[in-house]
């Protein structure tokens, strides 16, 4: 603990990682998952460790403490934290450091606190079994944090038990769980993932306060380019295990010198290039004052109208709890709703699933947010998309054999490698390809897509993305597009509509709904989704404190 | 065929061990007329005689040939469990995955009756069944086939309910597809590899509860040789130290056992249910 | 603490509603019977009138509601009827043995809940090691043999001896037949009793640990016991602080489960020592066919049976630290 004191200056080094190489156990074989990485951080340094799923960035993060979870291990390398090489030391020693000198912010605090103890006695418990604090100074410092980091009732909210705080809370209080001995490296890993746009602002706004205030080093974990740039001084872009690139942050979003990080650099950039024309024909759906709910409970959707219009991609926005997949459950005859009326074409759909004939089913389709889920594992591509194939339009034989080879070929993937395969030999988005196909057999006028690329690395997704926008200018189907991600608004919708809590708080044109003047919520939506500019936070927390733009509004529920 | 070589080729030597016992004893089952020295129910002695060259495990308390009656007790015991457990799974497994496909009404009043049912420990509702109906074989059959399907019931649901919760599952109703096609097309062959440890299992307990009560005098009756009432027809010599009486039972539990580490291998095979993480 | 309180008393209307179907079912399944009632006891040769006489004495002539009710008001005043074959009272007959069965019980449960729960978590914490894989190639084959077989070994081994040819090895131990009556005193008791006793011990302890086991791999597995880990805290803090508060539900649970198993697979223990408990009696009526006393043991096991459920569903309600503290 000496050196804990006589030196906060920014500038010693902390963590010195060299050749980090570890294995990870899948089907009972090790394959290497971490390739030899080295990584310097310096006391008041913050390094974001950036890479799609599989690029090893938990685990190097987890290998800073000296930690590997069960079924990795760390084979070679040296992992030097305050110059003592912890891959020498033992059990005892690292454990000494965890939660002393080293701490770790989870991805999900819902998942991380245990259920069965208070907030204030999880804070203070590694503080105080560790000898850095008694317990009565770990309360008093638990409150100085609740506070500092803006958790109403900071003095009382540490007497709950987990489950009784909300999400974006829940991780607040994990942040500063994470301080409670003042730690000289913090690693977090995905902190942000899990919450709603408008709930990330107060969690990374607190992580930033913290790390700058106690001049703290830290590794932050994330997918997400644009998180990550508001936090960390410098990138390191991960692939596969390996590194790609790594650099100060201004530097590497300004000029990236690695094609990979480029890619990654360009997925939010992507925009449709033709608008479909608006045209007064009939709407292909139109949904009229539609109210819904599950079981006799309170309303999910509270008189909801809107329209789709042949060719067009409306978004529909909202975060969760706002009805919009309750929308598309309704619209689909899953949810059969208590008011209100849906017609496709100008012809009054029945509202119940069983009693729509196979002609109305066949013209709307649904592709689903996971992909892994929605493709019986048991079926065959062949199978998989022959059965709509044979079901509505009744192809047999040759016909459907040759259709099939058809639609593989339109969504890009080589019918001769790819019918024969079972869902598990494919990847993410190989998989939602087919799901595309299997929606397309169908011939159908409309498509819901719910969520279709927010279980998808950032890259794959925007393939898929194109895809879709090729499909709709080739077949001119609708879509009606169910996200939470405004950058996929921007990149394929020709109109949208904002949901809160079961209402649409706005609707019409994309870009007339993106430019002010807007509803409080819409404008409090896109201004909380984080762009690719370090100063991006910075700004926004000074506007808001200032009263220029919105930072909360009334009917919304604490985050 | 390969991967299946390959297949055997991993498991480990409890699972091999198993299925090894498995296959002698299916082999005996169906060659007992062949392999057996004499006939099922022949008096070929005087009783209790010790063992010897003709009559490898000596002779029962009537004279008949012990290692004969044991070698019939395969075929007896193991045939009537199996049926039972077949007939079990039918019933179980085909209203459990209905219950999960269809919700409402129908899973709710099949739930609240196998409730009832399991409310009461099954052995005491066999005794309870077997004082109204009387013991004969198909009688056991039937009344341990409706009590165990309850068990079957509650597992095919659950299996099933995880299954009709998948978006494939969703979007084969949204497509329009009927019932019977869900279960059989989408749900059956998810549900196929947990569902076949659970038999494995299932059939443990049913061919345990048939030789109990058997031993009780309650189960497969006399002539027909069966392991659990040899134990009881012979358990006089026990207190003479003679351990004759113990190879039909050690018969039964080295049997249950071979299944059990199969399945177990099974279970650790497919369910992804893995020690380590 | 109002959820909760509805929560448990839900449970408790739901535990009686489900012994008086089961008492239903119970008392209606004997007019299932082939033939009748008086018929199967007398026999086929019994002459009309007497049969006659004995239907009306066993009151057969009154609706089935009726007897139904006079049945249920006799079992809540302790009145189960009287037995064909002995002519005594059933409640007479199942009290002493009622007691007996109970002891047996107990005896066995006190040996194998804190056996099971220890080996159990021993097993969990250091899963994979050579204990673990031995700890569950033993509990397996304990539980694919017949309880009669393991206690016939351990009759052999620990009671009469093996007889090697010309004299007879081991044994001695523990008397091969659990005789007790009300005039043994409690050691002697325990003595004659060990031996059913060790039996069901060995079967319940398998089933206990492996469940045990299993939700202990359970729960160390969650994310919270791994954030325990990554806060540098002692093993022996992360187990007892951090994943005992939470596996307690489910530890109830596997302790009722067998505890639930426990008084039905005394049954057949019974048997094979000739202990005079409620199983015993159970058996021997079935084969006699003597209703009363079928339909009577089988109600105090079945009640037995529903009242250890219900208080594991009420205490794995009070131990859940979510419901214990609502929102």
């Amino acid at each position: 603990m000496s050196t804990k004191n006589n030196s906060r200056e920014k500038g010693e080094l902390v963590l010195r990682m060299r050749g980090l190489r570890m294995e990870g156990q899948a089907d009972g074989e090790w394959h290497e998952i971490v390739k030899g990485i080295d990584l310097d951080l310096h006391r008041g340094e913050v390094v974001g460790l950036i890479g799609e799923s599989g690029a090893g960035k938990s685990t190097i993060g987890l290998a800073s403490m000296g930690f590997a979870r069960p079924g990795c291990k760390i084979t070679a390398g040296s992992i030097e934290f305050d110059g003592t090489d912890l891959m020498q030391q033992s059990e005892d020693y690292k454990r000494n450091l965890r939660g002393g000198r080293i701490s770790y912010v989870a991805q999900s605090a819902a998942a991380s606190f245990n259920p069965a103890h208070k907030l204030i006695d999880q804070f203070g418990e590694a503080a105080v079994q560790h000898g850095v604090l008694t317990k009565s100074e770990a309360d008093r410092d638990a409150k100085d944090l609740y506070r500092r980091l803006e958790l109403p009732n900071p003095d009382t909210i540490g007497y709950r038990y987990p489950h009784q705080v909300s999400g974006g809370q829940l991780q607040r209080a994990m942040v500063a769980m994470a301080m409670a001995c003042k730690p000289d490296l913090i690693i977090f890993d995905e902190p942000t993932t899990a919450l709603d746009v408008t709930t990330q602002i107060e969690v990374l706004a607190a992580v930033k306060d913290i790390v700058t205030t106690f001049n703290t080093a830290a590794i932050y974990i994330t997918h997400d380019l644009a998180v990550v740039a508001q936090v960390a001084d410098k990138i390191m872009v991960l692939r596969h295990g390996n590194m790609i690139e790594l650099g100060e942050t201004r530097s590497m979003i300004a000029k990236p010198k690695e094609d990979y990080t480029r890619e990654l650099l360009a997925v939010r950039t992507y925009k449709k290039e033709e608008f479909a024309e608006a045209n007064d024909d009939v709407p292909i759906l139109k949904v009229s004052n539609i109210t819904a709910s599950y079981g006799k409970g309170v309303n999910v959707l509270d008189n909801v109208s809107m329209e789709i219009h042949r060719g067009h991609t409306v978004a529909v926005v909202g975060e969760s709890g706002s009805g919009k997949s309750t929308l598309a459950r309704v619209i689909t005859g899953l949810l059969p709703p208590s008011q209100g009326s849906i017609e496709f074409e100008g012809e009054i759909l029945p509202p119940a699933l069983k009693s729509r004939n196979k002609d109305q089913l066949r013209r709307l389709q649904m592709i689903y947010q996971m992909p892994d889920t929605a493709l019986n594992p048991r079926q065959r591509v062949r199978d998989v998309i022959g059965r709509p194939l044979s079901f509505y339009l009744g192809m047999q034989g040759q016909e459907k054999e040759n259709r099939i080879r058809e639609l593989l070929t339109l969504i890009e993937l080589d019918p001769d490698h790819f019918i024969d395969r079972f869902p598990g030999e494919l990847s993410g988005g190989q998989k939602q390809r087919i799901c595309i196909a299997r929606a397309l057999a169908a011939e159908p006028e409309l498509i819901i897509c719910d969520e279709v690329t927010s279980a998808l690395d950032q890259l794959v997704a925007e393939e898929i993305l194109k895809l879709l926008q090729r499909l709709q200018n080739e077949l001119h189907v609708s879509y009606m597009f169910i996200t939470h991600d405004i950058a996929t608004v921007k990149a394929i919708s020709d109109e949208m509509v904002v949901m809160l809590q079961g209402e649409i708080v706005e609707q019409g044109e994309k870009d007339v709904v993106l430019t002010p003047p807007q509803h409080e919520y819409t404008e409090l939506l896109l201004s909380s989704v984080p762009e690719m500019d370090p100063d991006w936070l910075d700004d926004l927390l000074a506007k808001r404190a200032a009263g220029e733009v919105v930072s909360t509004i009334a009917s919304k529920p604490n985050a | 065929m390969t991967r299946f070589l390959k297949f055997m080729q991993s498991a480990p030597w409890s699972a091999r061990f198993g299925m090894f016992v498995i296959a002698v004893y299916v082999f005996v089952a169906f060659f007992v007329p062949v392999l057996a020295p004499f006939g099922e129910t022949e008096l070929v002695g005087r009783s209790y005689q010790g063992w010897d060259s003709t009559y490898w495990l000596g002779t029962d308390s009537l004279g008949r040939d012990m290692f004969t009656r044991i070698l019939y007790g395969a075929r007896n015991t193991i045939g009537i469990a199996f049926i039972t457990t077949c007939l079990a799974f039918l019933f179980g497994g085909l209203l459990g995955f209905m219950s999960a496909t269809l919700g409402g009404w129908v899973d709710q009043l099949l739930g609240r009756f196998v409730d009832v049912i399991m409310a009461i420990p099954s052995l005491i509702f066999a005794l309870l069944l077997l004082t109204i109906f009387g013991t004969s074989v198909p009688v056991l059959i039937i009344i341990i086939a409706v009590l165990d399907s309850t068990r079957v019931y509650r597992l095919a649901r659950a299996v099933g309910m995880n299954i009709t919760v998948m978006e494939y599952v969703e979007a084969a109703k949204l497509r329009g597809e009927g019932l019977w096609w869900i279960i059989r097309r989408e749900i059956l062959p998810n549900a196929m590899p947990p569902m076949v440890a659970e038999f494995g299992l299932r059939f443990c307990f049913v061919f345990l509860f048939i030789s109990g009560l058997s031993f009780l005098g309650l189960g497969i009756k006399p002539p027909i040789a069966d392991w659990g009432s040899m134990v009881k027809e012979n358990a006089a010599l026990i207190s003479y130290g003679d351990i004759t009486p113990l190879l039909p039972a050690g018969a039964i539990a080295l049997l249950t056992v071979a299944v059990n580490f199969v399945v177990d291998w099974f279970l650790h095979k497919t369910s992804g249910l893995r020690d380590e993480h | 603490m109002n959820a909760i309180l509805t929560m448990i008393a839900q449970r408790l209307a739901l535990g009686l509603l489900t012994l008086f179907v089961v008492s239903l079912i119970i008392f209606f399944s004997v007019s299932l019977m082939p033939g009748d009632y008086a018929e199967a006891i007398l026999g086929q040769a019994a002459l009309p009138d007497t049969v006659k006489a004995f239907r009306e004495q066993l009151g057969l002539d009154q609706p089935a509601y009726v007897r139904y009710f006079q049945w249920l008001g006799g079992v809540l005043t302790g009145d189960l009827g009287t037995s064909f074959s002995s002519e005594r009272a059933v409640t007479e007959l199942i009290g002493a043995r009622f007691g007996n069965t109970m002891f047996l019980a107990a005896y066995a449960a006190v040996i194998a809940m804190p056996l099971a729960l220890v080996l159990g978590v021993l097993a969990a914490l250091y899963r994979n090691s050579f204990y673990d894989r031995t700890v569950n190639v033993v509990t397996l084959t304990t539980i694919s043999s017949p309880e009669f077989f393991l206690a016939y070994v351990l009759i052999m081994f620990l009671s009469v001896g093996l007889w090697n040819g010309s004299e007879m090895i081991m044994g001695g131990l523990f008397p091969p037949i659990a005789n007790v009556s009300n005039d043994v005193g409690f050691w002697e008791r325990v003595y004659r009793t060990t031996l059913p006793a060790i039996t069901m011990t060995l079967v319940i302890v398998a089933h206990m640990m492996r469940m045990t086991r299993a939700s202990v791999i359970d729960l160390l597995a969650s994310p919270y016991i791994e954030m325990a880990n990554l806060k540098g805290l002692s093993k022996s803090r992360i187990v007892f602080k951090h994943a005992l508060p939470n596996a307690l539900a489910p530890i109830i649970n596997v302790i009722a489960v067998n505890m639930a198993y426990l008084i039905v697979g005394v049954v057949l223990i019974e048997v094979v020592f000739v202990y005079p408990g409620l199983g015993g009696l159970l058996v021997d009526s079935v084969s006699k066919r003597d209703m009363p006393v079928v339909q009577g043991s089988c109600l105090v096991f079945a009640a037995v049976y529903i009242m250890l459920n219900l208080t594991a569903d009420v205490l794995s309600i009070v131990s859940n630290p979510r419901l214990l503290h609502p929102r």
